[in-house]
């Protein structure tokens, strides 16, 4: 079977690529000269529907959105961790300009160090309870972080886009074949969070998946608030001077090696939280949890959706997820339509990159060093 | 003495690109570095601001040896460098920019004094001072990193090139500038491929030849140095 595509002419893609920008110029100019109590309110609703989101009385009216092959508030959960693992990696990618392949890895690191800790199949039996695993996972990520980043972060460009992608595969390879890791058959019954209702059945469940997308929706408002803050600060600046150009941000005193070992290490940080929190909802961690192809799903949500901006990066990372599960349970001529989710995907980036390099909603920063850097390819030749 | 280099050789990778390099610069003084493209001008200011590490020999600076000092440390001690061409940040605004240069003070009441400074140095800068750097013409960019590396009110400021890729009248332009900025008490170090305008401006040059200095001496003698005029200033 053969198709022939017609490209477009220019001036009918500039047409359309214009009306696409001037419209979404338009969304952001309203965006930005609304009256402070506007943005809040409408803020404040964007927050309550998703909190309201995975109960069926609510989402059972909302058309074609809940998910027909999969329980809706499961797919919920699967997209809000990925939505915090996109804030994260943003940090990496987006702020810091840093091209982090293996960000997997360290929610992999988290999430094992729950299990090994917690569980009543690991070798050394501690048997803590979650809430006190979270912050010992979180600092060791962290740790891993720094440990990668020392060696790497002095060299420029591709060399840790190398490394990251190694350490990833490490984890999975490590997970797989050492014993101490359990391999296939993994760590079962970690323990959830704590909480009971008032009739004594436990908030956190296997069952219900509610209340764990509930808390990761929390967390995800208040690392926002966060990396908002941080981004803000001399810290922000410190990032997106490296980002634009390394050499001048250095000549204007910034300790580079030093803030883009911090940048490594708070996004290693967020993926922990996001394992140890994937581990205790799944209450069972096994190797098959941690393909390479989830790295690269984070990497592309965060550039898909505009890296260097924080709602590109929440739009993207829940788009992508979103998106993936969709297609579950839909068949179309007798195909599963999900076994072919990855190629949809796949296609999406594409056009994606021809037509919107600097991503949905990219930052306006990010999206004038396209332009200059453009400039300094046609310069060049 | 506010710089001392002496015998400073630096490699990448296998090739040597400086041997042996020795200058001074002395406080208040105006000094050129020229050379023809690839005589290793760029990369002695890599030296200098510790964007490369040296192979050998030792750099001097406010009496202080700061040969295997971070590169950020140096402009803490007063020595900054405003890069050559486009070493701007193109997606930050002007007044992002300058804020970059102040980047290593807290002295809030300085910082906005020294802005008020540099906008008056550059009026240019002052009208477009809410567009971003990478939308600035070549001039207005090359002004602008000149202007940063001001706001962090070094002791030595290094110039790689300010005059590179612009028209005749803004080379004037910016050489004035580069006059009176030294006037107001800045001790700078330039290189430049414009020999005539360098020369007839410092007070005193070095001629860089393959990674050697090869002449050095007032920039009023150079500019009559028959071997200088031959090779650098051409007939025009």
């Amino acid at each position: 079977m053969t198709t022939t595509v017609n490209p477009p002419s220019p001036e009918q893609r500039e047409g359309l690529r214009d009306r696409l920008r001037h419209g979404r110029e338009a969304v952001a100019q309203r965006w930005h000269h609304a009256p402070r109590w506007v943005r809040w309110v409408l803020l404040a609703a964007v927050i309550v529907f998703f909190y309201a989101l995975p109960n069926k009385e609510f989402y059972q009216y909302l058309g074609p959105i809940p998910t027909p092959g999969a329980n809706f508030t499961q797919v919920l959960f699967t997209v809000s961790i990925y939505v915090l693992m996109a804030v994260g990696l943003n940090i990496v990618v987006g702020f810091a300009g840093l091209l982090d392949l293996g960000y997997f890895g360290f929610f992999a690191v988290g999430a094992y160090t729950v299990a090994v800790l917690t569980s009543p199949s690991s070798d050394i039996k501690t048997l803590w309870p979650w809430l006190l695993v979270v912050p010992i996972a979180i600092a060791l990520t962290m740790v891993s972080g720094v440990m990668l980043g020392t060696p790497t972060l002095r060299l420029r460009g591709d060399y840790l886009a190398l490394v990251t992608l190694g350490f990833a595969e490490m984890i999975r390879i490590a997970a797989v074949s050492s014993p101490f890791l359990k391999g296939q058959r993994g760590f079962n019954q970690i323990p959830h969070p704590p909480g009971q209702y008032t009739d004594g059945k436990p908030i956190f469940g296997v069952l219900d998946a509610r209340p764990y997308y509930w808390l990761v929706l929390t967390l995800i408002i208040v690392v926002v608030i966060g990396v908002r803050n941080l981004t803000h600060s001399r810290v922000g600046r410190a990032w997106i001077s490296i980002r634009e150009d390394e050499d001048a941000a250095q000549l204007m005193g910034v300790p580079t090696f030093k803030f883009k070992l911090w940048a490594f290490a708070a996004g290693a940080a967020i993926a922990g939280l996001a394992g140890a929190l994937f581990a205790g909802k799944q209450n069972f961690v096994n190797s098959q949890n941690f393909e390479l192809l989830n790295s690269i799903i984070i990497l592309a949500a965060v550039i898909f959706g505009g890296s260097g901006n924080i709602v590109g990066a929440i739009v993207g990372g829940g788009l992508v997820a979103y998106m993936i599960e969709r297609f579950r349970g839909i068949e179309l001529f007798g195909v599963e339509l999900y076994e072919y989710r990855f190629l949809f995907f796949g296609l999406v980036l594409v056009v994606m990159m021809i037509f919107r390099p600097q991503g949905l909603i990219p930052n306006r920063r990010r999206a004038a060093e396209f332009k200059d850097r453009r400039k300094e390819v046609t310069v060049g030749e | 003495m506010l710089l001392e280099i002496d015998d400073v050789s630096l490699l990448y990778g296998r090739i040597q690109a400086l041997h042996g390099i020795s200058l001074t610069v002395e406080e208040g003084e105006i000094v050129a570095l020229i050379g023809a493209n690839g005589a290793g001008k760029s990369t002695t200011m890599r030296a200098i601001s510790g964007i490369r590490p040296v192979a050998s020999g030792r750099i001097r600076f406010d009496g202080e040896d700061i040969t295997k000092l971070r590169a950020d440390l140096r402009v803490r001690r007063g020595l900054c460098q405003a890069p050559e061409g486009r070493g701007i940040f193109p997606g930050m605004t002007v007044l992002e920019n300058l804020d970059m240069g102040a980047y290593t003070r807290r002295d809030r009441a300085g910082i906005a004094q020294d802005l008020d400074r540099v906008l008056g140095l550059f009026p240019r800068l002052a009208e477009r001072r809410k567009q971003q750097g990478g939308t600035l013409s070549g001039g207005e960019q090359q002004m602008l990193a000149v202007g940063r590396a001001l706001m962090s009110r070094p002791k030595l400021l290094l110039l790689d090139e300010p005059s590179m890729g612009l028209a005749p009248m803004l080379i004037q332009q910016i050489f004035t500038i580069i006059t009176e900025i030294n006037e107001q008490g800045t001790t700078i170090l330039l290189v430049e491929q414009n020999a005539q305008q360098a020369l007839a401006r410092a007070h005193r040059a070095y001629v860089l030849e393959t990674g050697r200095i090869v002449k050095s001496g007032t920039g009023e003698e150079l500019l009559h140095d028959p071997s200088v005029k031959d090779a650098y200033l051409g007939v025009a």
